[in-house]
């Protein structure tokens, strides 16, 4: 990470943490995990409670809706680290990883239900674009989408809107393969606490 | 009606600890990381990029502003105040919107 104290400023009992994760796992704890663990008084302990709420809390979206809507607000915000870790937690998650890819690649025409379509191309537009009216809303709620479901996947995009840039903006190492699925069956056992 | 709930808590909690707590960076500091306001360079440019552009912040964004005299500990502070606010102004659009639009879409609202 472009932060020194990113990659080498934590406690002892930190460090021993890290090795253990990385002898027991056998992957590295991806830059995602080790951000949190750094003074986690300041940002990492609160973070940690609002993206878990938002990703695993009650909610009539699926753990794989909600896993896809992050991946698609980090496509938008061209965060490769997360399009990639969530993508393949989304893939895990469903499990369907053809219907993850369409989705990402061409949401008008992906095989999913019109109102995570409808939900996918307002977050589109809000990432992007950074506004969003009445307008847009309505569209969502005609397309069988519950105000509550709105929140819900308001509170995923605000956790994605935050995460993408930090990736990007400290540089969070890219996972292989083989770290990515084990990082998304993690994400999928425990969740974000 | 959207309401608040405990996503809302938790990201109210999130955001109030980082713009006030004691920490290395003032709240006034903070503050201007979080609006993306009044920034000096060359940390209006790392801060802005985080804000618009976070895909295209370089490894010399990042010096370039620890040469200007701000410690890894406080950009470590001001990075996450700038993403938090772009977050924050998203959540709070979307929301509005939200609002609106239920209003709206009540029987009585075109009276």
């Amino acid at each position: 990470m472009r932060l020194d104290l990113l990659n080498h400023g934590y406690r002892p009992g930190t460090k021993l943490l890290f090795a253990l994760i990385r002898a027991f796992s056998g992957h590295p704890l991806p830059d995602a995990a080790k951000l949190v663990f750094y003074r986690p008084g300041f940002y990492g302990a609160r973070a940690k409670t609002f993206t878990h709420e938002a990703m695993r809390g009650p909610s009539a979206w699926s753990i794989g809706d909600r896993e896809l809507m992050a991946a698609y607000v980090s496509k938008v915000n061209e965060s490769a680290f997360c399009v990639a870790a969530h993508t393949a937690t989304a893939e895990q998650a469903y499990p369907d990883s053809a219907k993850v890819q369409a989705a990402l690649t061409d949401l008008d025409s992906a095989p999913i239900g019109e109102p995570l379509r409808a939900t996918l191309h307002m977050l589109g537009k809000l990432t992007r674009q950074g506004t969003i009216g009445a307008e847009d809303m309505r569209d969502v709620l005609a397309a069988g989408v519950t105000p509550e479901q709105v929140e819900d996947a308001l509170a995923v995009c605000a956790a994605f809107n935050v995460t993408d840039r930090l990736a990007d903006a400290f540089g969070f190492e890219l996972l292989s393969p083989e770290d990515l699925e084990a990082g998304a069956n993690y994400l999928l056992k425990r969740g974000y606490r | 009606m959207p309401g608040d709930d405990k996503k809302r808590a938790a990201h109210r909690a999130l955001v109030d600890h980082v713009l006030n707590a004691e920490s290395t960076t003032s709240a006034q500091q903070r503050a201007r990381a979080f609006n993306n306001d009044a920034l000096p360079p060359p940390l209006h440019t790392l801060i802005s990029k985080v804000v618009a552009r976070p895909a295209q912040v370089t490894d010399a964004d990042v010096a370039a502003a620890q040469e200007s005299g701000y410690t890894e500990d406080e950009l470590f502070e001001l990075v996450i105040c700038a993403a938090l606010g772009q977050s924050d102004r998203l959540y709070e659009t979307g929301l509005a919107a939200l609002t609106q639009a239920t209003i709206d879409g009540r029987p009585d609202s075109a009276t």
